[in-house]
């Protein structure tokens, strides 16, 4: 996983709540077996359909950041959503309120998710629109999101935070522990289910 | 100190806990199809690992299968790659698969149940947000990605953050006509698609406790949809006699055993949570949505609603762009939609329940002109049962489609999708924009709602059929 300490792009306001997981990504894209390659499908329906989708201006060409509205990605808990994401190049979502899923997904994927104030991304969004060449930073190190009128400290977690300022993989980190899940399967009660 | 449910059982789970770090829980049973599973396998190849506990992993295929002709072999060629990918993974792993064809084939969420693999006091993961379903039998199940698919099949355990728990209460008793789907609608409408972020939501009270096993996971599945991580009822009775010799279940001595502890689960009285919901089944009625979240949802007897109601001016917006969408007037009474499509089936209503409650409602009736009707089976052994006591005809006399089992239009990942622009009434749990097939608009309703629907070609109660 890439590490991330500090990031600095231009950024796409996505100015809708409820943006759930089904248009981040349709089903359809999510046929492929492998890990790469999912930015085709990433809100394919309103790329499609929408002339004046955001993604669809030439001003946001090359943007890695995004700030979304309130809820996003809802729904199904395709990673798909995330792969797409950042396949695209975004490496960070700001948004007001994430659904749990995608959150814990992208966060393990290492696509920062920001919760901000929605006035704070309000201003984001003015400002972006004000000027597309405006240049957020998602500053990690020190919790904070920066912009031309916003300085802003976020939340998360010491444990998360250093994962992903490390880059390390959650799997790694839990086979370090491989004795407790021994001793731990030991104590399992004889009438749990198995499959085989 | 008194307990939660939920709490109860994850502390049962904690094979780790060190300061600031999260939990490390033991995953119970972890069940696997073919769309969110290749590139958890592709993972461990990668990186040379095995599958910790193939003995508590199960797979089945059924996102995109298809749902006629089983024996060709299936058109699409990536999902034909994905199906084949699943199989050559369960066999290089050593996983456990029922595959098309298989009587224990179907929508996963089915399938655990059936098989007496999901019981109370378990913790149950799938690489699907409707993994809350298995929360009907008080076990903590909960929809994950394919990173956690990956990190379960390498050590059997997650780590996981803390949650809040939510109290949903529905008190009273359900009219007739009024089902499971209806009280869950109610809930989402009330709380909203957000209300239960960092929940997880214990369901009680007396309408609660009086569904049976199939109503309890039609509420449980859509707990994501009110944005929880998941949803639980605590086991009783009911639990104890569905589990009771199915396939998986303890026998015996190890059953009364088992049965001694799941009544320990309880929550506690006493017992606080983070939040609390209260709901009088009395006066709840058949409920549908209008528009294209699960949240945006109003009583059959209702009107489409109008945006500038909203106060919020993001809701009102929403409604707005949801209105258009659907292509639907603000005022017209539901009942007056008319829809091209029914869909019976999923895993929130394609349990032999919802498949019985239907079929008595078309029986010896006509699916209205121009109208399609498909029913598709929550799993092969649903179609199987359902078959041995006449419903399969039933639907076929009444010019539906009796398909075979799998998500089929709940997502639209197989041929079953609904053309731009058409409209159903589906019993599945999601009404997104393109959810059913690219432009297609769904209105989320319940199996008695659906089948009147079909014969009606209106949204309908079947208590309409009789006026
Ligand atoms: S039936 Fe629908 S909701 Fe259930 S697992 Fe399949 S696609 Fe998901």
């Amino acid at each position: 996983m890439e590490k991330f300490d500090v990031h600095t792009g231009r950024a796409v306001p996505l100015r809708a709540s409820n943006v759930d997981t089904d248009q981040i990504i349709p089903a359809v894209y999510l046929k492929r077996v492998s890990r790469t390659g999912f930015e085709d499908g990433l809100f394919a329906e309103w790329r499609k359909t929408d002339p004046d989708f955001v993604l669809n201006r030439p001003e946001y060409e090359g943007a890695t950041v995004l700030v979304a509205g309130p809820d996003f990605g809802t729904g199904s808990s395709r990673e798909h959503a995330v792969w797409a994401l950042q396949d695209h190049g975004f490496k960070t979502v700001l948004s007001s309120r994430f659904a749990d899923i995608f959150r814990g997904n992208s966060l393990k994927g290492g696509l920062l998710t920001v919760l901000l104030p929605q006035e704070v991304i309000d201003r984001l969004w003015d400002a972006i629109e004000a000027d597309p060449a405006t240049e957020v930073t998602v500053d990690l190190v020190d919790r904070e999101v920066r912009a031309p009128g916003v300085r802003e400290s976020f939340e998360l977690d010491d444990y998360t935070r250093w994962r992903l300022l490390e880059g390390l993989d959650d799997i790694a980190l839990t086979l370090r522990h491989t004795d407790e899940i021994g001793e731990f399967e030991t104590t399992r009660e004889r009438w749990k289910p198995v499959t085989l | 100190m008194a307990r939660t449910m939920a709490e109860k059982v994850w502390e049962e789970h904690v094979v780790r806990r060190a300061d600031g770090e999260p939990d490390l829980l033991y995953i119970d049973l972890h069940l696997v199809h073919e769309v969110t599973s290749p590139q958890a396998f592709e993972g461990l190849r990668l990186a040379g690992r095995s599958v910790r506990r193939p003995d508590l992993t199960i797979a089945t295929e059924d996102h995109n299968v298809p749902t006629m002709d089983l024996l060709a072999p299936i058109a699409d060629p990536v999902s034909r790659k994905q199906v084949e990918t699943l199989r050559k993974n369960c066999s290089d792993f050593g996983v456990r698969l029922h595959p098309m064809g298989d009587i224990d084939q179907g929508v996963v969420h089915v399938v655990g149940p059936q098989l007496g693999l999901t019981q109370p006091g378990m913790t149950v993961v799938c690489g699907d947000s409707h993994t809350s379903t298995h929360g009907a039998f008080g076990a903590l199940a909960f929809g994950i990605g394919t990173s956690q698919v990956e990190h379960v099949l390498a050590t059997q355990t997650l780590p996981m953050q803390p949650f809040k728990t939510m109290a949903v209460t529905v008190n009273g008793t359900l009219r007739p006509g009024v089902s499971a789907k209806d009280v869950i609608l109610a809930v989402i409408a009330k709380i909203g698609t957000g209300g239960g972020q960092g929940y997880v939501i214990e369901y009680r009270g007396e309408a609660i406790e009086a569904l049976s096993m199939e109503a309890r996971m039609t509420v449980c599945n859509m707990s994501i949809e009110a944005g929880a991580r998941a949803g639980m009822i605590a086991p009783d009775q009911t639990t104890f006699d569905y589990v009771q010799g199915r396939p998986h279940a303890p026998q015996g001595a190890d059953f009364d055993a088992a049965v001694e502890h799941w009544k320990s689960l309880r929550t506690d009285e006493g017992a606080e949570f983070d939040a609390e919901v209260v709901l009088d089944a009395d006066e709840l009625s058949p409920f549908v949505t209008w528009g294209t979240n699960p949240g945006q949802g109003v009583p059959l007897d209702a009107e489409v609603p109008d945006p500038a109601s909203y106060e919020d001016p993001s809701a009102r917006a929403a409604a707005e762009k949801a209105l258009k969408y659907m292509d639907l007037e603000a005022g017209t009474p539901m009942r007056e939609v008319r829809v091209d499509t029914v869909f019976l089936g999923s895993c929130t209503n394609g349990r032999i329940e919802d498949l019985r409650t239907a079929a008595e409602i078309v029986r010896g009736r006509k699916v209205a002109d121009g109208v399609r009707m498909l029913v598709v089976p929550g799993s092969m052994r649903v179609k199987e049962q359902a078959n041995a006591e006449g419903l399969g005809q039933v639907f076929l006399d009444a010019g539906a489609e009796w398909r075979e089992a799998g998500c089929s239009m709940c997502l639209g990942m197989n041929p079953d999708q609904l053309k731009p622009g058409e409209r159903s009434a589906s019993t599945s749990n999601r009404n997104f924009e393109g959810r059913q097939g690219r432009g297609g608009r769904t209105h989320l309703v319940s199996p008695q709602v659906a089948a009147a629907t079909a014969v009606r070609g209106t949204l309908s109660s079947p208590a309409d059929l009789d006026a």
